[in-house]
């Protein structure tokens, strides 16, 4: 008491008290299991009877599991096998099924002599995703990202690589004519000559170009059907082109629903709200069925395209709405601020909103994604192979005839072990970007 | 603190040229059937320190909005720096380019360092490299006093700092006109000052200045004219010396008798 002066009223401190460490009980394990578990009578009972539950689960899941069978041809091969090694009513899983029909759950009918181009594939994306996804990864790799599609098409799908390189030049025009039209004709005419143009080259030239090319220089791998691709590799190719098309235009659809421009508003309005009122399932009939009434006779439009562009359309008008919602969530003082500094309005969105809007949304983008990504199942129904439906036709072979869960739990756990990646990447990229209290 | 800044303001820079820097002649705007502005008409000439008074709602803020084009107005005649304000796209930008504001808010940029919010629009609208859009923040934010928080983030700044970044913000675009809308009405009074010697210096140096605030030392110590606006017009306007000591208007006697009674 000698430095507070306790006899007077007024009153200086003289040393100020210095920071110290918490009680033992107040800090670590001891702390967190009383708190969590053992804190009340209630809480103690709960955490037996968790315990119990979790304990009685495992015990029936673990053995099955672990003593499952993984070398055999045909599941009554498996049932002699397991009545050899633990009885006859023994519960165990046959892992069989799934080592006999690897290649198959992976790559659906594509020609095995080719597994190379979708594992070549499949190693060339991911290090073209490293530079997206990581700002750590050097920034030149970009440019492999961008060009990553075109050869993924053509490793995919095989062909002649002239093709591809003759599409992807039809960007680099649209590219060249926004560069050079759009000062001298100002942003509305050089946006819209950036599209003509393009779309244009697309339709008369490309064709002829790349076949000329593929005459003088043929670079071509034996072709591919989509019919014959399925499994893993038709979800991974249907999931990840439509999160990768459908983020810019569901950022495009949701500026358009923001805007004053009273026709493009109402034309993203009335996008968003038909794709997203009506179920995939509906979309996907549409895509497999009456598309071919509304084409011109003749043209053969690939199946699997269709779907794609659908998924894509569909999880577009949900990214839009997300996003919306990450624009509504800044304040107005920061489109003043942009708007008062002089920058005009891509700029501003693309240096100050949309930065902030998108982070804001991460978590509800990821969540479309994974959405996507499980939706990717339903193609089953116009009579794509993807892992379910491949499973159907598995289950349908007479050697496994009868099996059901080993299949859906492996299926179950591929598509668990992608969605939760995602979400786990949604986290980081949250705890990247927060720079309110560092 | 009305008293703290009076006697060390250099005015010897402080010289109001001939030349018109903002002409409004009949601005009028409404807000829905809601008549914000009335027959506003205001000179500004180049170097003028002008300060907004008036009670909260009598559309000073929107007029000054009104000058770069935050704020559209229906009818009348807005000329900045020899540019018309309309609809024209081009004018705007361009006139927000020439001229810089201050928000109550601050409005930083929070995903970008106090170095970035700065050299943003230099480097986007003007078209500075990148190293000069840096040599140039960095000098203002030693200005502002501030130049080792260059590379924090605008959330990691007490208010008074952040206010005084986006002071040199404003600068960083050379502006020939700068506005404060209310820019110390959201500080801890320890902070205020801070804001407010900033904006004094600016004003030594002959920045052209409107500045809507209530901080009525600012005023009798740096500005050459004060408006007093009510119910969307300006109902008085004087030197600082004779507008404190000699209200005209009933509405001005009572807002000063308002204000300054305590």
């Amino acid at each position: 008491m000698s430095d507070t002066h306790a006899q007077t009223v007024a009153y200086v401190r003289e040393t100020m008290v210095e920071q110290k460490e918490p009680p033992l009980s107040q800090s670590g394990a001891y702390k967190w299991i009383h708190e969590n578990m053992f804190s009340t009578p209630l809480n103690v009972i709960l955490t037996v009877v968790s315990l119990f539950v979790i304990w009685t689960v495992l015990s029936h899941v673990l053995p099955w599991a672990v003593m499952g069978i993984w070398d055999a041809d045909s599941l009554a091969q498996c049932r002699e096998i397991r009545d050899q090694l633990y009885g006859a009513d023994a519960s165990v899983a046959c892992w069989a099924v799934i080592s006999e029909r690897w290649n198959q759950l992976l790559f659906g009918f594509y020609p095995p002599e080719l597994y190379w181009r979708p594992v070549l594939a499949f190693v060339l994306f991911l290090a073209a995703i490293a530079p997206v996804l990581f700002a750590s990864v050097p920034r030149k790799m970009l440019w492999f990202s961008a060009a990553a599609p075109f050869v993924l098409y053509w490793l995919l799908w095989g062909g002649s690589l002239w093709g591809p390189i003759a599409v992807a030049a039809g960007f680099a025009l649209g590219a060249v004519v926004m560069r050079f039209a759009a000062p001298a004709l100002g942003a509305l005419a050089g946006v819209l000559l950036a599209i003509l143009v393009p779309l244009l080259y697309w339709f008369l030239i490309s064709g002829p170009l790349a076949g000329a090319l593929n005459a003088v220089i043929p670079l071509e791998l034996v072709n591919v059907r989509s019919n014959d691709m399925g499994g893993f590799m038709l979800a991974m190719i249907i999931g990840v082109s439509g999160i990768a098309l459908s983020l810019p235009l569901g950022i495009v659809l949701a500026l358009g629903r923001q805007s004053d421009l009273f026709i493009i508003n109402k034309c993203s309005v009335f996008f968003i709200e038909v794709i997203r009122g009506v179920p995939l399932i509906v979309w996907l009939f549409t895509a497999s069925l009456l598309l071919n009434y509304f084409l011109p006779p003749g043209t053969n439009f690939d199946l699997m395209l269709r779907v794609i562009i659908m998924v894509t359309l569909f999880s577009s008008a949900y990214i839009a709405e997300v996003v919306r919602g990450g624009l509504a969530a800044l304040p107005k003082g920061q489109y003043e601020a942009a708007d008062a500094l002089g920058l005009d309005y891509w700029k501003s969105m693309r240096l100050i909103i949309l930065p902030q809007a998108l982070k804001i949304s991460i978590p509800g983008i990821v969540n479309t994604f994974i959405g996507l990504f499980k939706d990717t199942t339903l193609v089953v129904f116009i009579g794509l192979l993807d892992p379910i439906g491949l499973s159907n036709a598995i289950r349908a072979s007479t050697d496994w005839n009868g099996i059901y869960w080993e299949l859906f739990v492996f299926i179950g756990l591929c598509f668990f072990i992608f969605c939760f990646s995602m979400g786990r990447y949604s986290l980081f990229l949250e705890k990247k970007l927060r720079r309110e209290h560092r | 603190m009305q008293q703290q800044a009076t006697d060390t303001v250099d005015r010897s820079h402080m010289t109001v040229s001939d030349e018109v820097a903002i002409q409004i002649t009949k601005m009028n705007k409404w807000y829905g059937n809601f008549h914000v502005l009335r027959d506003i008409d205001l000179t500004v000439h180049r170097g003028e320190r002008i300060v907004i008074a008036g009670p909260s709602g009598s559309g000073k803020s929107t007029m000054i909005r009104c000058i770069n084009r935050l704020e559209e107005h229906q009818a009348g005649q807005i000329v900045v720096d020899g540019t018309e304000l309309g609809s024209d796209l081009k004018n705007i930008d361009k006139i927000r380019s020439e001229v810089g504001m201050v928000f109550q808010h601050f409005n930083l940029f929070p995903h970008l360092t106090i170095l970035e919010n700065c050299t943003l629009a230099p480097i986007w609208v003007r078209k500075v490299p990148k190293k000069e859009a840096e040599a140039t923040a960095m000098h203002f934010l030693e200005k502002v006093k501030i130049p080792e928080q260059a590379h924090k983030y605008p959330g990691q700044l007490s208010g008074g700092q952040q206010q005084r970044v986006a002071i040199a913000r404003s600068l960083c675009m050379k502006p020939r006109i700068m506005l404060f809308d209310e820019p110390t009405s959201a500080l801890d009074p320890e902070m205020i000052k801070e804001v407010l010697d900033t904006m004094v210096s600016l004003a030594e140096e002959g920045m052209t200045m409107l500045c809507v605030t209530h901080e009525m030392g600012f005023a009798q110590a740096v500005a050459n004219r004060v408006i007093f606006m009510d119910a969307g017009q300006i109902v008085e306007q004087n030197e600082p010396k004779a507008f404190f000591n000699n209200p005209q208007h009933e509405r001005t006697k009572l807002f000063l008798s308002q204000i300054l009674g305590h």
